[in-house]
């Protein structure tokens, strides 16, 4: 009979409080309907992983093959990515191309986390904690992959990646709040769009890898499959492609990445003092990417007649489009007639290719 | 895992150069757009 206890008698206190954090994480997902498809997969993922024994996670098992296959080569984030691009409208920042400059902005908090994150860590593994502030989970999983982090932070890492995507809504506001004032949150923008041509979306995603590639080519492969997304939404002859990439590509990638990621959801691996630090710093690089995008929307309404909504520079990070909405949100509590979807979205979209470059750079800086 | 201060300012250098790179990448991008948006906005009309 010992067969039946021999299993519960082997669980270890770091395996129980895995569990907690696989439970949290399935409440997150489906009570607060934040990133489910992703920390549901996730949680879900832990509590599997941390059973004693279990085959799922030996070498030849159902999730480390997963993980061979699909992290540790890069494959899955970078499949991913075709459908995030296929689901980017970049169409309200080619009608005002000047919002990128705030997505190059909110980039800011990745290399002062990197500065921060140094004073702990070895460079690669500082470089891997900064790049949480993407708030851009592929671009993540891949610049920690290229740089051979040290796996003992690699699922912190992912997981802070993920998990601060989801916490958005509550992380960005009081960043926005402390830094503006009232009268800054209720400025008012124009709103009338400038037509696009088709063209021009069509070579948009072109022009962009090719920049990209030359000037960080270690970034090549994530800005190409991001913009092969976007070119098969927009060439108009691939439509049914795009709707795959758009939902059924990007659901199977989420549910394995999930999956996937969860093998390094294990107590002995994640219940260090490190993860703490790296989550901590992860949220650093967080709230500095949205004061970066904040402060330079409000260094500019120094000099500028018209004046920008300084808010619409924290949408510059890459969380698409949960950014943009907040600060559309926050911009019609202050003022219900004040509508700044566009250029919020506008400023989120090129916080997308921002990060992808920031990844570049990074990989650029430290692969040499 | 141990702390060193010292480490912060070797390494602001990088942020410079990191910020400086992303600055220019996206503002080759920008000019870019407007260029695309100039030429096939005008053939257009």
């Amino acid at each position: 009979m010992e067969f039946l206890y021999e299993t519960i008698l082997a669980v270890t206190w770091q395996q129980a409080v895995m569990w907690l954090i696989g439970f949290v994480l399935i409440f997150l997902a489906i009570k607060k309907d934040m990133e489910p498809t992703l920390l549901l997969p996730m949680g879900f993922g832990t509590l599997l992983v941390n059973i004693p024994g279990v085959d799922a996670i030996m070498e030849e098992g159902a999730i480390t093959s997963l993980y061979n296959a699909g992290i540790a080569n890069e494959l899955f984030p970078l499949m991913l990515f075709i459908g995030i691009g296929a689901m980017i409208d970049f169409g309200p920042l080619l009608a005002n191309p000047k919002l990128m400059i705030f997505g190059a902005a909110a980039q800011f908090g990745i290399f002062f986390t990197l500065c921060l994150a140094s004073m702990f860590f070895g460079d690669n593994e500082a470089a891997s904690i900064a790049i949480i502030g993407a708030a851009d989970g592929p671009t993540a999983i891949s610049v920690s992959n290229k740089l051979n982090c040290d796996p003992g932070i690699r699922g912190a890492i992912m997981v802070a990646a993920y998990s601060y995507m989801a916490l958005v809504p509550i992380i960005q506001p009081p960043v926005i709040k402390l830094l503006t004032t009232k009268k800054e949150r209720m400025i008012r923008m124009d709103n009338q769009m400038k037509p696009v041509s088709q063209t021009t979306k069509i070579l948009f995603p072109i022009v962009i890898f090719m920049i990209s590639a030359l000037v960080a080519p270690s970034a090549a492969s994530l800005v190409f499959f991001l913009m092969f997304g976007n070119l098969i939404r927009e060439c108009g002859v691939l439509n049914s492609l795009s709707e795959t990439a758009q939902k059924v590509l990007a659901n199977l990638v989420t549910i394995f990445l999930g999956i996937s990621i969860s093998i390094q959801m294990t107590g002995d691996k994640f219940l260090q003092p490190t993860t703490l630090l790296v989550l901590g710093l992860g949220l650093f690089a967080f709230i500095f990417d949205t004061a970066g995008g904040v402060l330079l929307a409000k260094l500019l309404n120094c000099f500028l007649k018209k004046k920008i909504n300084p808010m619409i520079g924290a949408a510059g990070i890459s969380a698409f489009p949960m950014s943009g909405r907040i600060v559309h949100k926050m911009g019609l509590k202050e003022d219900p007639q004040n509508f700044l979807l566009m250029h919020s979205i506008g400023v989120n979209v090129s916080g997308q290719i921002a990060s992808v470059v920031a990844g570049g750079m990074i990989l650029s800086i430290f692969m040499g | 895992m141990e702390f060193n201060p010292v480490r912060f300012v070797e390494m602001l250098p990088n942020l410079g150069y990191g910020m400086l790179g992303i600055f220019v990448v996206i503002g080759a991008i920008v000019i870019s757009t407007y260029v695309l948006n100039a030429i096939f906005s005008r053939k257009k009309q």
